[in-house]
């Protein structure tokens, strides 16, 4: 046992156990966005009144893994005037970016990959970075549709990126870190706690003034973020066919598809931690202390999964009933609306914190 | 060799090649990628250097917002790579001239840095003998920014500023004629403002 635990402090050991610790989140991951996919869909059809995909495993709970096989087993078309290294590693770099974020994600007590100092700046460097796979892909088929897609799209994530930016800056005044473990721990003994409502400090209620609109703020920010209905300019089937995926098939289509849903959920995550407590109960539990590591960890990661399935269940309800904004009312909402009220905000979050407490 | 050693070997081959890369693509696209590239692998030295702060802002900065616009900038021109390559004899003697201008102040500098000079005196940001120990590069960051160089900031905020007023100030104009939606406009009109009803009398029409 001794020469086991030595051995883990080893570099190569090390790099054994981080290297689990990716791929077990990395096929979590995968493995709940199966599901999650097959959720969208069936919340689609029941707004629609249809059954949405049923056909394969009990209640189409396969249908995810059917499409999987099919995209591989698909031929790969290559446009002829593409830019064939461009084009193949525009999906590659979509779909790395949407997963690298997950590495600074607390899933529970202790339970994350990397537990670094700057882990919000990392998810929001990393959010920026997502731009890059669309710009690549729409470029590099050589194509106008495409094209059009991916200067749109770009313009757009650019946009909502500084709204959410300072929305980060309200949270981070409110927690004083900038760790996302720290700040999941800020806002523990009960909802009221939550960022949301004040981020606790017994007298910080009058910040749920501010901090709600911020969250709804940040939730629209993360549907134009993620290119999701009511803000999917990029692929506007009516008028850009599907934007920056018209050239791709396959395997490159699925990577793009998986890569877009990742960031969803991890957008989802980003919100359950900034404002809804991360893993923490929505009550305050004491109890916790008596239980073994084990269990307690498994506690918070279901009220986390939780809180993410729930603002999985509000972007699919977002798609099914809210129509497409026109592109010039996106951009005016950005940078006009949402710009100069977060930087107000961002003002008096900071006047309240230097004026009020110690 | 430790980790720390193989992954800073690794990062500094990536960005030497990735910068000369970019020089010399010929796709001008395929050279901001490669910029990209280079901006990364310095993030990921900056990692080992341990100030992740310097390093995620290198990556939100610049390569989150100013490589984009770049991106931008490349793709929406019109290159004629004959015509890029013929120019390259004519240019190269200039070039040679700042780059070694460029290469003799780098020497200079590090001269000064490592010997007596008046560089010598200028301390890191936060000595490990006098910031409180706990205290991330973060805070170490800001508590010098916001209380020693705090006018500096606000100055370099305030050219900030101007700059961006002098760009909407050039490309901001209000062409006569142009229709330009106004909500308030919108939202204000009525029944009354907005709907008339008339009797038309039949074969003769209506006239404005």
């Amino acid at each position: 046992m001794d020469a086991l635990q030595t051995f883990w402090a080893t570099p190569a050991g090390w790099t054994l156990v981080t290297l689990g610790e990716v791929l077990l989140v990395v096929v979590g991951v995968l493995i709940s966005l199966a599901f999650l996919l097959l959720a969208d869909r069936k919340v689609w059809a029941g707004v629609q009144m249809r059954k949405g995909p049923n056909m394969v495993g009990a209640f189409g709970l396969l249908q995810s893994f059917a499409d999987f096989l099919k995209f591989l087993l698909k031929e790969i078309v290559i446009p002829a005037g593409a830019d064939r290294t461009v084009f193949l590693l525009a999906p590659l770099v979509s779909f790395v970016l949407a997963f690298i974020g997950w590495a600074v994600i607390p899933f529970a007590p202790g339970w994350v990959v990397s537990n670094i100092n700057v882990g919000i700046l990392y998810l929001l460097a990393m959010s920026s970075l997502g731009v890059y796979g669309i710009i690549m892909g729409g470029w590099a088929s050589n194509s106008k549709y495409p094209f059009l897609g991916s200067l749109r799209s770009a313009a757009q994530m650019v946009s909502y990126e500084v709204s959410i930016g300072f929305i980060i800056v309200t949270v981070i005044l409110l927690t004083g870190s900038m760790n996302l473990q720290a700040i999941v721990e800020h806002q523990a003994g009960g909802f009221w706690n939550w960022n949301v409502f004040g981020g606790g400090l017994e007298k910080n209620w009058p910040m749920a003034f501010v901090m709600v609109p911020m969250m709804v703020m940040f939730f629209i920010s993360a549907l134009a973020e993620t290119n999701r209905p009511p803000f999917d300019l990029p692929e506007a089937e009516s008028e850009l066919v599907a934007g920056y995926q018209v050239e791709y098939s396959s395997t490159p289509y699925l990577l793009f598809m998986i890569g877009e849903y990742s960031n969803i959920v991890l957008m989802c995550a980003m919100i359950s931690i900034l404002f809804f407590g991360g893993w923490q109960a929505p009550f305050p539990t004491p109890f916790l202390s008596d239980w073994a590591p084990m269990w307690s960890g498994l506690f918070g990661l279901v009220w986390f999964a939780a809180k993410i399935v729930f603002w999985f269940f509000m972007f699919a309800m977002i798609k099914a009933i809210v129509p497409r904004y026109r592109y010039d009312q996106l951009m005016r909402l950005g940078w006009k609306i949402f710009l100069p009220t977060s930087l107000v905000a961002v003002a008096v979050v900071a006047g309240w914190r230097i004026f009020t407490s110690v | 060799m430790d980790l720390q050693a193989i992954a800073f070997y690794t990062l500094a081959t990536i960005l030497l090649a990735a910068a000369a890369l970019v020089v010399t693509a010929r796709n001008p696209v395929h050279s901001v990628l490669f910029l990209i590239l280079a901006f990364f692998s310095g993030a990921g030295l900056f990692v080992l250097l341990g100030a992740e702060f310097l390093a995620m802002l290198l990556i939100v900065v610049y390569v989150g917002a100013v490589a984009v616009l770049f991106l931008f900038v490349v793709m929406m021109l019109d290159v004629d790579f004959v015509s890029l390559r013929s120019g390259f004899a004519q240019y190269l003697p200039v070039g040679l001239v700042v780059s070694g201008v460029l290469l003799l102040e780098m020497i200079l500098v590090s001269g000064a840095v490592a010997g007596s000079g008046a560089a010598s005196k200028v301390k890191a940001v936060a000595p490990t003998g006098q910031s409180p120990p706990g205290m991330s590069n973060i805070e170490q960051i800001g508590r010098v920014l916001y209380t020693d160089y705090v006018y500096f900031f606000q100055a370099a905020g305030l050219v900030l500023l101007v700059a961006m007023i002098g760009a909407i100030v050039l490309t901001l104009r209000h062409k006569p004629g142009v229709r330009r939606q106004d909500i308030a406009d919108q939202t204000a009109r009525t029944r009354k403002t907005g709907l008339a009803i008339v009797k038309v009398v039949t074969g003769e029409g209506i006239s404005e």
